[in-house]
């Protein structure tokens, strides 16, 4: 077992554990045997440079890498005491429990509403689902900006108002976590922002993955962060210590800005 | 100074080349198009100058004929409407599927390629080797005989490649993001494919559905192989009756002495034609309309 730095200590019990997680498309390793633990209702962020392995690690989480051909995971990740990776889970199941943000809006070309209520419905939701849709759009801090025109497309909202309907979206099926594929990076400094402070709002009812390349973003939002490096995970801790006081040098040379 | 001057001349003359050569080039395309539409227009008039006398409802509701002035087109219409549509019926659902199988579903490997490249192969095999394996397996083989359904499988046959292919085109251009998306939100592949891939591909797989109906609307080879003929005095009243199509019908009044035959032959030029135009103008309508849903 790899060591988990710096957890434990929180009290939160973890949401996700993966245990020697390694990812490899056809001949080449994406991620090499990480283990880390991501602890219930907090942020973790996953930095790197680009290429180091952090979105194909995340993508571990939900089972998106069963989309990719030819991608294979070896290891496990736990998620309630139970491996995704288990025969008889269901990805789609895994899906619905931990959602997923993409880096650039993906809105599908329908209505707001339809957009909010997509998930819910092919999760067979029978009930109030004008209901769901609001309270989603009201916790991504879009429903003021939207509630007078729900019917309209979504591709008519700006770019930082079509990923908070993305984040509204997948917030409709109720996940426990969430994960998030450098949400911000399409997005101007003040829709960021937005996301960022909805990011904080979330967690309490969520926990967060999230990977990005900014690393004033990790620093500011994230409870912890992890670092990794060609596939590896170089260090993982509560965020402070990373960015002020982290134990290996490469990390320090990262965060510093000196390489990457 | 002087030495100067040359070189501003020469580079004027190499600026003039480069432009003269635009132009030249820009002049050569113009007329190239001008080609097909002048012989297009040429054919048109032609066409509608001999045959437009000759339209009439009489001609549109009556059958075939020795005599020039009772010849009409309604078996080879009626005809052509039953095959035209019968093959829609049958090689759209296949062939949709066929593309949905292939982009969606099969796993990369070659057996996939192999069956790609057939697809490519079978869309540029002339349409009178379909005729001859109509003939082979559909009118005898099965025993549908010389029938309205050999016909219309026989056609599908011909056009399921094109609208396979044009249907993965338009499969294909929908965003990976989408479907990531959806994937996301815990929807199957099934949910995927149902409410996102085809509405985003619906407006391009009706587009070359309709183009590939309409040139089974002007096929003559295939449909003689397996056995319509030129006089055909009655409309199909169901799938096993014989038939004839607007094409043949064509074919077989040109081919007469009489020169009155050849004005009725540009009377159903003129009727195959609007129909054709019919067809395409649907194909755009319905284009236009699903993008600008979206």
């Amino acid at each position: 077992m790899a060591t988990v730095y710096g957890i434990g200590s929180s009290g939160a019990a973890p949401a996700l554990e993966a245990k020697a997680v390694s990812v490899s498309y056809g001949d080449a390793t994406a991620v090499r045997d990480v283990s880390l633990t991501v602890p219930a209702n907090r942020v973790v962020a996953l930095i790197g440079p680009s290429g180091c392995g952090k979105s194909t690690l995340l993508r571990c989480f939900n089972r998106m890498n069963d989309l990719v051909p030819n991608a294979r995971v070896a290891g496990r990740v736990d998620f309630h005491g139970r491996d995704l990776y288990d025969h008889g889970v269901d990805p789609v199941e895994v899906r619905r429990r931990i959602g997923m943000v993409f880096q650039k809006p993906n809105p599908f070309p329908k209505s707001i509403f339809d957009n909010v209520a997509f998930g819910p419905r092919v999760n067979g939701f029978h009930g109030d689902l004008d209901g769901v849709v609001e309270a989603s759009l009201r916790q991504s801090a879009l429903w003021d900006e939207v509630s007078d025109r729900l019917g309209d497309s979504a591709y008519a909202l700006s770019g930082g108002q079509q990923q908070r309907l993305c984040i509204a979206r997948t917030l409709a099926v109720k996940p426990e976590v969430v994960l998030m594929d450098e949400p911000a990076s399409s997005l101007d400094p003040i829709a960021t922002q937005r996301i960022e402070e909805l990011i904080y709002q979330l967690k309490e009812r969520y926990t967060i993955v999230i990977v990005t390349h900014n690393m004033q973003q990790a620093a500011r939002i994230s409870d912890y962060t992890a670092f990794l490096y060609m596939g590896e995970l170089v260090e993982y801790g509560p965020t402070e210590t990373i960015f002020t006081n982290p134990r290996e040098e490469r990390t320090e040379a990262y965060v510093t800005g000196r390489f990457g | 100074m002087r030495s100067n001057e040359g070189v501003d001349r020469r580079a004027g003359s190499y600026h003039g080349r480069r432009r003269a050569m635009g132009l030249a080039f820009a002049w050569l395309c113009g007329l190239s198009t001008c080609v097909g539409i002048v012989a297009l227009a040429v054919l048109l008039v032609d066409v509608t100058l001999d045959g437009a006398p000759r339209l009439s409802v009489d001609f549109l509701s009556s059958f075939a004929s020795r005599f020039p002035d009772r010849a009409g087109v309604k078996a080879a219409l009626a005809g052509s409407v039953w095959v035209v549509t019968l093959t829609a019926v049958i090689a759209f659902p296949l062939s949709v599927a066929a593309a949905i199988y292939l982009e969606e579903y099969a796993p990369k490997h070659w057996t996939t390629r192999a069956i790609q490249t057939n697809i490519a192969n079978l869309a540029g095999v002339p349409s009178i080797v379909y005729g001859i394996l109509g003939l082979a397996l559909f009118v005898r083989a099965l025993g549908l005989d010389r029938s309205v359904l050999s016909g219309a499988l026989t056609l599908s046959l011909l056009i399921m490649p094109v609208i396979i292919m044009s249907a993965q085109e338009a499969i294909r251009a929908v965003p990976s993001t989408i479907r990531d998306a959806a994937y996301g939100l815990g929807a199957t592949r099934w949910q995927v494919v149902r409410h996102q891939v085809i509405p985003m591909a619906l407006p391009g797989i009706l587009t070359g559905t309709i183009l590939a109906l309409s040139r089974a609307l002007g096929e003559t080879a295939p449909l003689i192989m397996v056995g319509a003929v030129g006089f055909v005095a009655f409309t199909p009243g169901g799938l096993s009756d014989q038939f004839t199509v607007l094409p043949l019908q064509i074919y077989s009044w040109v081919s007469r002495p009489q020169p009155e035959f050849q004005e009725i032959a540009a009377a159903g030029i003129i009727v195959l034609l609007s129909l054709l135009l019919t067809m395409n103008a649907a194909a755009i309508v319905l284009r236009n309309r699903y993008q600008a849903r979206s």
